[in-house]
C-alpha cells in the first residue's frame, strides 16, 4: 500500500533541504566575520547546526500522524513550564524568561500554531465562532505568560503563528478586518496601559533614532550605518569596519544582517532573499502538496511564522521596525532559536515524504 | 478522524479555501521582499554617500603630533633652552590583574608617594580600561634604570617617555630667554587651537614669548583606524609635525653669567649692547629666578614666595624699570644745546653750586655746594656740573628738550624683542597738561635737564642711548635674537634690527664735543669716575648718573647713613668702549646702590673689562635641576 518516493532520500525534500545548507554555510561565512573571526564561537554554532540538522532528520523519518497526537501534550508542558518560569526563571535583562538555560517560550513557537492546528484539523472549516473562540483561547494563554515575562517581541511572534493557523483555516475576511479595526483603535490604550518602558522607547527611537544616540538609538543608527556604507556590492568579506572596529552591537546575533549588507551590499542581500523566497515558496509547495488539514496548516503558519522572523529581523536592523529581540532564522549565531526553526523544517520535510500515493 | 459529526467536512471546498489562502500568503510574502529590498536600496544606494561618511568618521580618528619645540642658543652656540625627556611611570588597568598587588611591589623599587597613589586611582574610575594612566611623573635616571631591569615583572606597566622644557642654566639670563609654562585659559583663547592640539607648553616670557611663532612649529597629524571604545587599531595616513625653529641670541651667555655672579644681593640691572648691530649682548635683571620652576606647573608656595619677595624677582628691570636717568642723559642735553644753538662747545658758564630762576628764590643745587666754577660743555659733563644743565635746560625750554630726547629713544619702547617693555617717560608741557592737567612750571624743565623730576627711562633705554651716542647718531632697535634656523629646511635666516635711523645733527663736531666730555669722566682729570679707568687698556666713554628716589629738602643734605636703605640714590652709569668704533655700549644701576661713579662705574667697567680684554678660558656647566 505504502508507496515511498525514491527521491526523497532519509526522508528529506532535496529542494527544502539545499536551501536550507545554502543558508546555513551563508550564516556561517557572515558569523567568522561578525565575531571577529572567532574560531571558539564558529565551532560552538557548527555543532548547534550538527544538532539541528540532526532533528530535522530523527523528525523527518517519523509520519506526521504519530506526531500529531503529542501535539496536546507538547502544548501542555509548554505552558507549564512557562507557568514555571514566572516563579522559578532565571532573570537576565530584567525579564524573566529563562528555566535550565533555555527559553521555555521558545517551545511555544512551535506548539501554538501545532495546537491550534491540531485543534481546527476535525472540524469544518472555516471554524465557526466558537471554535474561533476555543483556538483564540489557546493562542492567548501563552501569549499573556511570555508577555508577563515581559517579552513581547516572542509573544507577538507566538500570537502571529497562532493566528497564521486560523488564517489559513479561512478565518473570514470580514472578522479579519473588524479585528484589525478594533486593534488599532485599542492602541493607545495599548500603548498606555500594556507597554513597558523600555518597549515605549524602542518604538519612538525607532522613528527618531537621534534621540537617544548612545542609548536605544545607538543599536539602528549604527545598523543602518553599516548597512548604509555597505552600498551596491559591499565592503567584501572580513572588510565591514563597522563590525570590525565593533561599532555594531550585537553583530553576530539579532544584527547579523547589517554585517552582511555592509559586506555584501545590495547585491548579497538580493541573493539572500532570493534563497529565503526559495526556501518559503518551497515551504508553502509542500503546505498545498500536504494531504491532511493538520499537515497543512501547521507547514503552511511555520512557513509564514519562518517568514514573520526574516521579515521582523530585517525590518528592524534596516530601522522600519522596532527593536525586538528576532534573530535572523539560520544566520544570526545562538542555539535555542535554530533548534525551533529546525524541528519546524523536520515537521515540513516529514508532512512532505510520508505522502501516500493512491 | 471521526465520520460522526453533525456537520460533515467539505474536503473540495476546504483545498480550494486553503489553496487560495496560501497563494496569497506566497503573494504577501513576495510584496514583503520587495518592500525590504526596496528599503535596502535606499540606505545602499540613496543614502549610500551619506552613510559612508558616517562610517568613514565613526573608523577614523585624528591624532595630532606635537612639534618638538625650537632650542635656544647663545651667540657662542651654548644651549640654553633644551627639550629633555622627561620619564613617566604609566599603568595599563586592563593588563594588570591585581592593581594593589602590582603597586605594593612597585613602591619597592620606585618611589610612590600615597598621593600619586589618590591621584592614580581617581584617574583609573574616569579613564576607559586600555588607557594608560600615569602614575609617577619625572622618574630620576636612578629609578628608570632599577624599572627596566625588573620590567618583566610588571605586565601592563611601562615607563612613557614625552619631553619637557629644560633650562641648562637655571637663572642665568632668564629675563631675556624668559620660560614656557602650561597653556593657561587666557592664551587658549588667544592661539590658534588646533595648532596647540598636543602641545603642552607655551612661551610666557622673554624670547620664548615673542618668537612663540617660530619656536612652538607645526603640528602633525596622525590619521588612524580606531575601534569603538578608541583604541587605535592602524595607522591610515602621517603628516609629519614641522619642529620649531632654533632661535641664536645675540646675548653672550659667558658675559650675561659674568654679570649676574657680581650681584650678590643687590637689586640691579645691566644692559650690554653691540652698537654697530644692536644686539643685546646681554641682559641682566637681578635679582633672577630659575625658569624651570614655571615648566610643569609652579607650586603655589614657591610661585607665592617669588611674587611677594620685597625683592621683586619676577620683575624684569632691564625692560621694565623705570628710573629717573639721572645726569647720565647730560651728554645728551648738551648735544640738544648745540643742535638748537644755545651753547657752543666753547661757551661758558659760571657754577656757584645753586642756580636760580629770574625772580626767584628757590635754589636749585648743585651736587658740588661750593659750585664747579666756570664751565664749558667739556668739563660740564666730565665734572657732571648739574648748574650748567640748569641754565642749559632752561634755556632750551622742556618742548625743545623733549623733542630732541625722543629722537634718542627717551619716552617711548625701543621696540626689543622681548615683551613687556616700558616706555619711560619724557615729559613736556602737553604731557603734563594731559596727564596731570596742570601747567609746566619752568623749574621743572631745570630738574628735567639733570634727568629728574618726571623724566624716567628704562636700563635699556639708556643702552641704546649709549650705543647711539657712541655710533655717532646711528640708532639701531635692539635685538636678543640674532638669527632664526629653520632645521626643517636647513636654511638659517639673520634677524636685521627693524628699525634703524641717523640722528643728523648741524655739525658732526657737536658728536666729539658731547663724546669726549664723556670720555673725560673716566679718563679725564677730574672725571666722576676717574677712578674706574686708571689702569684701563682702551679709551671708552661713560657718564655717571645718581637718581633720587626721595626729594632732599632745601636745607637738607643727603646723608646716606640717616636714611632707609630703600630711600637710598640709584646708582647710574652708562658707557660705551672703546671710544672710536665702540664694540660695547651699556648701562648699569643698582637700585638704591648710592652714586653711580662709587657703586655702577666700577661695575660696567668690569664687564667692559671681561668683554673686550683677552678672556680667561670659559667654562658653563648646566645647573642641576632637582625634583620639585
Amino acid at each position: 500500500m505504502q508507496n515511498w518516493r525514491k527521491t526523497h532520500f532519509l526522508h528529506l525534500d532535496a529542494p527544502l533541504f539545499l536551501g536550507i545548507c545554502l543558508l546555513s554555510s551563508i550564516g556561517l561565512v557572515v558569523l567568522y566575520s561578525a565575531s571577529g573571526q572567532n574560531m571558539d564561537l564558529m565551532v560552538r554554532q557548527l555543532v548547534r547546526l550538527f544538532l539541528g540538522f540532526g532533528i530535522m532528520l530523527i523528525l523527518a523519518q517519523i509520519r506526521i500522524q504519530h506526531l500529531a497526537r503529542l501535539v496536546p501534550w507538547m502544548y501542555l508542558m509548554g505552558v507549564l513550564l512557562l507557568i514555571l518560569v514566572l516563579f522559578i526563571g532565571e532573570t537576565r535583562n530584567g525579564s524573566q524568561r529563562w528555566l535550565f538555560g533555555f527559553q521555555p517560550s521558545e517551545i511555544m513557537k512551535l506548539a501554538v500554531p501545532l495546537m491550534v492546528a491540531w485543534y481546527l484539523a476535525d472540524k469544518p472549516l472555516p471554524p465557526t465562532y466558537g471554535r474561533l473562540l476555543v483556538a483564540t483561547i489557546f493562542i492567548l494563554i501563552p501569549m499573556g505568560l511570555v508577555l508577563k515575562q515581559p517579552d513581547l517581541g516572542t509573544a507577538l511572534l507566538i500570537g502571529s503563528s497562532g493566528i497564521f493557523v486560523l488564517l489559513l483555516a479561512g478565518l473570514k475576511w470580514r472578522l479579519i478586518f473588524s479585528l484589525l479595526t478594533l486593534g488599532a483603535l485599542s492602541a493607545p490604550l495599548i500603548w498606555n496601559q500594556f507597554l513597558h518602558a523600555y518597549q515605549k522607547e524602542r518604538i519612538l527611537t525607532l522613528f527618531n533614532p537621534e534621540r537617544d544616540p548612545l542609548g536605544a538609538g545607538y543599536h539602528i543608527i549604527q545598523s543602518k550605518i553599516a548597512i548604509g556604507s555597505g552600498g551596491m556590492y559591499g565592503k567584501g568579506w572580513l572588510n565591514g569596519t563597522q563590525s570590525l572596529l565593533q561599532f555594531l552591537p550585537e553583530r553576530s546575533t539579532d544584527f547579523i544582517f547589517a554585517v552582511y549588507s555592509e559586506e555584501f551590499g545590495l547585491l548579497g542581500v538580493i541573493i539572500l532573499l532570493c534563497i529565503y523566497f526559495f526556501v518559503l515558496s518551497r515551504g508553502l509547495y509542500i503546505a498545498l502538496e500536504a494531504q491532511d488539514t493538520f499537515s497543512r496548516l501547521m507547514v503552511g503558519s511555520l512557513i509564514l511564522t519562518f517568514f514573520v522572523y526574516i521579515f521582523v529581523n530585517m525590518g528592524m536592523v534596516s530601522g522600519f521596525l522596532p527593536v525586538v529581540g528576532v534573530p535572523l532564522p539560520l544566520i544570526s549565531y545562538g542555539g535555542t532559536a535554530l533548534v525551533t526553526l529546525m524541528t519546524g523544517f523536520g515537521l515540513i520535510m516529514a508532512v512532505h515524504t510520508h505522502r501516500r500515493f493512491l | 478522524m471521526s465520520s460522526t459529526r453533525l456537520i460533515l467536512k467539505d474536503s473540495y471546498r476546504e483545498n480550494k479555501l486553503f489553496k487560495n489562502r496560501v497563494r496569497l500568503a506566497w503573494l504577501m510574502m513576495l510584496i514583503f521582499f520587495v518592500l525590504i529590498i526596496g528599503r535596502l536600496f535606499f540606505l545602499q544606494v540613496l543614502e549610500h554617500t551619506t552613510y559612508i561618511t558616517k562610517s568613514e568618521n565613526n573608523r577614523i580618528k585624528i591624532l595630532p603630533l606635537p612639534p618638538k619645540r625650537g632650542l635656544i642658543y647663545d651667540r657662542n652656540g651654548v644651549l640654553l633652552a633644551d627639550n629633555r625627556v622627561s620619564h613617566s611611570l604609566v599603568l595599563i588597568p586592563e593588563k594588570v590583574n591585581n592593581i594593589d598587588d602590582v603597586l605594593k611591589a612597585l613602591s619597592q623599587i620606585i618611589t610612590i608617594e600615597p598621593h600619586d597613589i589618590v591621584r592614580f586611582k581617581k584617574q583609573i574610575q574616569q579613564n576607559r580600561r586600555f588607557k594608560a594612566i600615569t602614575l609617577r611623573q619625572r622618574l630620576t635616571e636612578d629609578e628608570v634604570a632599577r624599572f627596566s631591569v625588573q620590567r618583566r615583572r610588571f605586565p601592563g606597566v611601562d615607563i612613557k617617555s614625552n619631553f619637557s622644557r629644560y633650562y641648562p642654566l637655571g637663572a642665568i639670563g632668564v629675563h631675556a630667554i624668559g620660560y614656557v609654562g602650561r597653556i593657561n585659559e587666557r592664551e587658549l583663547k588667544i592661539i590658534e587651537q588646533s595648532d596647540y592640539i598636543g602641545s603642552n607648553y607655551i612661551g610666557k616670557t622673554g624670547v620664548e614669548k615673542y618668537y612663540e611663532k617660530e619656536l612652538h612649529g607645526k603640528t602633525g597629524f596622525q590619521h588612524v583606524e580606531t575601534n569603538v571604545q578608541g583604541r587605535v587599531i592602524r595607522i591610515l595616513e602621517r603628516t609629519p609635525p614641522l619642529s620649531g625653529k632654533n632661535l641664536y641670541l645675540n646675548i653672550d651667555i659667558y658675559l650675561q653669567k659674568y654679570i649676574e655672579e657680581i650681584f650678590v644681593e643687590q637689586r640691579a640691572a645691566v644692559v650690554v649692547i653691540e652698537p654697530n648691530s644692536g644686539g643685546v649682548l646681554a641682559l641682566v635683571s637681578m635679582p633672577h629666578y630659575d625658569p624651570n620652576l614655571f615648566v610643569n606647573g609652579i607650586d603655589v608656595k614657591s610661585y607665592l614666595a617669588l611674587r611677594d619677595s620685597p625683592e621683586r624677582p619676577l620683575i624684569n628691570r632691564a625692560i621694565r624699570g623705570q628710573y629717573p636717568p639721572g645726569s647720565t642723559i647730560k651728554a645728551i642735553v648738551g648735544l640738544a644745546g648745540l643742535e638748537y644753538g644755545i651753547i657752543t662747545p666753547q661757551s661758558r658758564t659760571w657754577c656757584r653750586g645753586w642756580y636760580t630762576l629770574k625772580g626767584r628764590k628757590h635754589r636749585y643745587r648743585d651736587w658740588k655746594r661750593v659750585g664747579h666754577g666756570s664751565m664749558d660743555l667739556y668739563s660740564a659733563i666730565e665734572q657732571s656740573c648739574d648748574v650748567y644743565f640748569y641754565d642749559l635746560a632752561h634755556e632750551l625750554g622742556i618742548d625743545r628738550l623733549h623733542s630732541f630726547m625722543k629722537r634718542f629713544g627717551f619716552g617711548k619702547k625701543t621696540g626689543i624683542d622681548i615683551l613687556g617693555e616700558k616706555s619711560g617717560l619724557m615729559p613736556s608741557r602737553a604731557w603734563k597738561r594731559r596727564a596731570r592737567g596742570k601747567l609746566w612750571y619752568p623749574g621743572e624743565t631745570l630738574i628735567t635737564g639733570i634727568g629728574q623730576g618726571f623724566m624716567l627711562s628704562t636700563p635699556l633705554q639708556l643702552a641704546v642711548a649709549a650705543a647711539t651716542l657712541g655710533n655717532r647718531g646711528q640708532f639701531k632697535q635692539p635685538r636678543v635674537v640674532f638669527a632664526i634656523d629653520d632645521a626643517n629646511i636647513n636654511e638659517m635666516s639673520v634677524v636685521p634690527p627693524t628699525q634703524q635711523t641717523t640722528i643728523t645733527l648741524k655739525h658732526n663736531s657737536y658728536w666729539d664735543a658731547a663724546i669726549n666730555g664723556m670720555k673725560a669722566v673716566v679718563h679725564g682729570r677730574r672725571g666722576t669716575a676717574r677712578q674706574v679707568a686708571k689702569n684701563s687698556s682702551y679709551l671708552f666713554a661713560g657718564k655717571t648718573g645718581t637718581a633720587q628716589v626721595i626729594a632732599i629738602k632745601q636745607r637738607e643734605r643727603y646723608n646716606a647713613s640717616k636714611i632707609a636703605k630703600k630711600f637710598h640714590d640709584h646708582a647710574w652709569f652708562i658707557a660705551f668702549a672703546p671710544l672710536n668704533n665702540p664694540r660695547i655700549a651699556i648701562s648699569v644701576i643698582v637700585e638704591n646702590g648710592g652714586s653711580g661713579s662709587h657703586t655702577a662705574a666700577p661695575i660696567a667697567k668690569d664687564v667692559m673689562d671681561y668683554y673686550l680684554l683677552p678672556k680667561k678660558p670659559k667654562k658653563i656647566s648646566p645647573v642641576v635641576i632637582t625634583d620639585h
